[in-house]
């Protein structure tokens, strides 16, 4: 046998043991031991739970107006009352109802805009970072464009175009945060490509798209669970702003940021309306970032070092 | 060197391109621009006479060739709104744009330098935990609740600073804080991270195990070296720190160029549209293209290929 067979076996042998599915008491021994994993899951599953119940959790309509409640404060303030425990808008709207239905759209948004993202992402940078040449180097002068153009600018400027509604702020979301993944996984895929494995993969005639989809894509996996993460963070912030600016989510669909632009009017008087979206939004981003943290260090080992 | 500094600018000129071809795209589905030139009661015939003037009859690579000639020299037409040319009215609110983004970054460079440091220089200490721990808040709190939070207390509860608009430093204060701390804590990461990486150097550990003083040890040997990507890590933020100010100009009115584009994307006026991406890019390829070029002159080891 020779030596590069063997590094093939020795490879090939490394990769089956890794893939393994992990048993469930080893993945939460891992996260028990990092507190602000466990935090961070915590909060992840309890919006998670709140956005799939609101329903049965919201105790008002959300989008219910009464003139006789309107501004009403929290209830451990003077003018409160337990039926509005956040208070209620200048609609008289509930202001707890309508936070709980707004994490429907904040976790919709921010997963599937995510998922569209790393699709073409992927392709993409699996694409480049395999071919190498000319269609590496047009796709990442594509990608340095789209990066010239701040996120949120590119975002507004389909918005202004297509006009503000979900589906458009998830593809709009998405068309903008691929280039991330693009980077990402040609990179990996440039180191990876260069292993024996892939190299033996070519040397026995395997064909290209074979070797992307077996090969290389299960190898960049791990990287994009993590950066997929991090991304549903700042996507939840984007989608916030952009209905905060009116261009998100319309009413009568109920978004963070549309409750915490509806408030921004009655600030001199009425500090709740702005401030409970924003507290849910900082909350739940923070869960995402600690649990997208934790996954990093469990997945990639390279990065514990630090 | 030189090689390499030219190859360099002329990247620029593919990269403005495809801008230029995604705008353009974007503007071509948008529709019929000439409607909400014209008064609702124009003609039929008033209506195709400005569509031929305009070109809009061409086909679509032929007004792209068109728009890329236009492009080059910066021209983006008339702003329906304004009755001017597009990119003067953006160029016009410019300066109020860089104020706001220069004293942003000041805010961030003076927060984060010596919290990166200090925190990399006592790694897991509680100082290091409080710095890692604000950082991390900062990056989860949206920018615009941060302003409208500061409002709230400084402008509506203290009446320390002005709610909105532009004029004194006193109306600069808020808007910059908020523009600044979220970018602070994405440097203040990314300096510790740095920081730590050249106090594991050899040089360091050199240094150290020869009895130099640790205060020396820290600022000669080691943040000189973590400066080099401080560079990079700050012109990297020109992204953030654009996109920041459209929604920090929003909210506290400020009248720069974020304020004007998103008025100008509610009110689809392309023109202003346009010329704003323009700008907001260009801006940015250039200051990537500046980090480029002084990492390289800052640090002897980088190979110019």
């Amino acid at each position: 046998m020779s030596h590069e067979s063997q590094a093939v076996i020795n490879e090939v042998s490394e990769d089956s043991i890794r893939k393994k599915p992990s048993s469930f008491k080893r993945w939460s021994k891992l996260l028990l031991r990092s507190k602000t994993g466990t935090v961070g899951l915590v909060i992840v599953l309890f919006v998670f739970l709140v956005a799939v119940l609101a329903p049965v959790l919201a105790p008002h309509d959300p989008a219910a107006i009464n003139a006789a409640n309107m501004l009403k404060p929290p209830f451990w303030m003077e003018g409160g009352s337990t039926a509005h425990l956040l208070g209620t808008d200048n609609l008289g709207r509930d202001i707890l109802s309508r936070i709980i239905y707004g994490s429907q759209i904040s976790l919709l948004v921010g997963i599937t805009s995510v998922v569209v993202a790393g699709i073409i992402g992927v392709t993409v940078g699996l694409i480049a970072g395999y071919y190498g040449g000319f269609i590496d180097n047009a796709l990442m002068r594509l990608v340095d464009s789209f990066l010239a153009i701040p996120t949120i600018l590119f975002a507004l400027v389909i918005l202004s175009v297509f006009g503000p509604s979900v589906i458009t702020l998830i593809f709009v979301l998405g068309a903008t945060n691929w280039v991330n993944y693009a980077r990402l996984v040609r990179g990996e895929v440039l180191t990876i490509k260069e292993r024996d494995f892939v190299r033996a993969a070519h040397s026995i005639g395997v064909k290209s798209n074979k070797i992307i989809t077996r090969h290389l894509l299960p190898n960049v996996i791990s990287s994009f669970i993590v950066i997929s993460t991090l991304s549903v963070a700042t996507t939840i912030i984007l989608e916030a702003s952009l209905s905060f600016l009116g261009l998100g989510v319309q009413p009568p669909t109920v978004s963070w940021g549309s409750i915490l632009s509806d408030g921004r009017d009655y600030l001199a008087t009425s500090w709740w309306l702005a401030t409970f979206p924003g507290v849910a939004i900082t909350i739940t981003v923070l869960g995402i970032i600690f649990l997208g943290d934790w996954l990093r260090d469990v997945l990639d080992p390279r990065s514990k070092a630090k | 060197m030189n090689n390499y500094f030219v190859r360099r600018i002329l990247q620029i000129i593919p990269v403005l391109l495809i801008i230029s071809f995604i705008v353009f795209s974007l503007v071509f589905v948008a529709g019929d621009p000439v409607a909400l030139m014209l008064p609702d009661d124009a003609s039929q015939e008033d209506v195709e006479l400005l569509r031929e003037s305009l070109g809009l009859n061409e086909p679509f690579l032929v007004q792209y060739g068109t728009y890329v000639a236009n492009f080059v020299q910066g021209d983006f037409g008339e702003s329906y709104r304004y009755g001017q040319d597009a990119m003067s009215v953006v160029l016009e609110r410019l300066p109020a744009t860089l104020e706001l983004a220069i004293a942003a970054l000041l805010i961030a460079l003076v927060i984060s330098i010596p919290l990166g440091i200090w925190s990399a220089t006592k790694q897991n200490s509680g100082i290091d935990l409080i710095a890692t721990g604000a950082a991390v808040l900062g990056k989860a709190m949206p920018n615009f609740w941060l302003g409208i939070m500061l409002i709230l207390l400084f402008s509506v509860s203290l009446s320390m600073f002005p709610v909105s608009g532009r004029g004194t430093l006193a109306h600069l204060v808020l808007p910059s804080i908020t523009l600044g701390t979220g970018i602070a804590a994405e440097m203040t990461r990314l300096i510790r991270s740095s920081m730590i990486e050249t106090l594991n150097q050899d040089y360091v550990r050199t240094a150290k195990s020869k009895g130099l003083k640790n205060r020396i040890v820290v600022y000669k040997h080691a943040f000189r070296n973590s400066l080099i990507p401080v560079i990079t890590i700050t012109a990297l933020q020109t992204s953030t720190l654009v996109g920041g100010t459209l929604i920090t100009e929003t909210v506290f009115s400020w009248p720069g160029m974020g304020q004007l584009l998103i008025q100008a994307v509610n009110t689809r006026d392309m023109a202003i549209v346009q010329a704003s991406v323009f700008v907001i890019a260009l801006l940015v390829i250039l200051m990537n293209l500046i980090a480029d070029l002084l990492y390289r002159l800052l640090d002897p080891r980088i190979k110019y290929n």
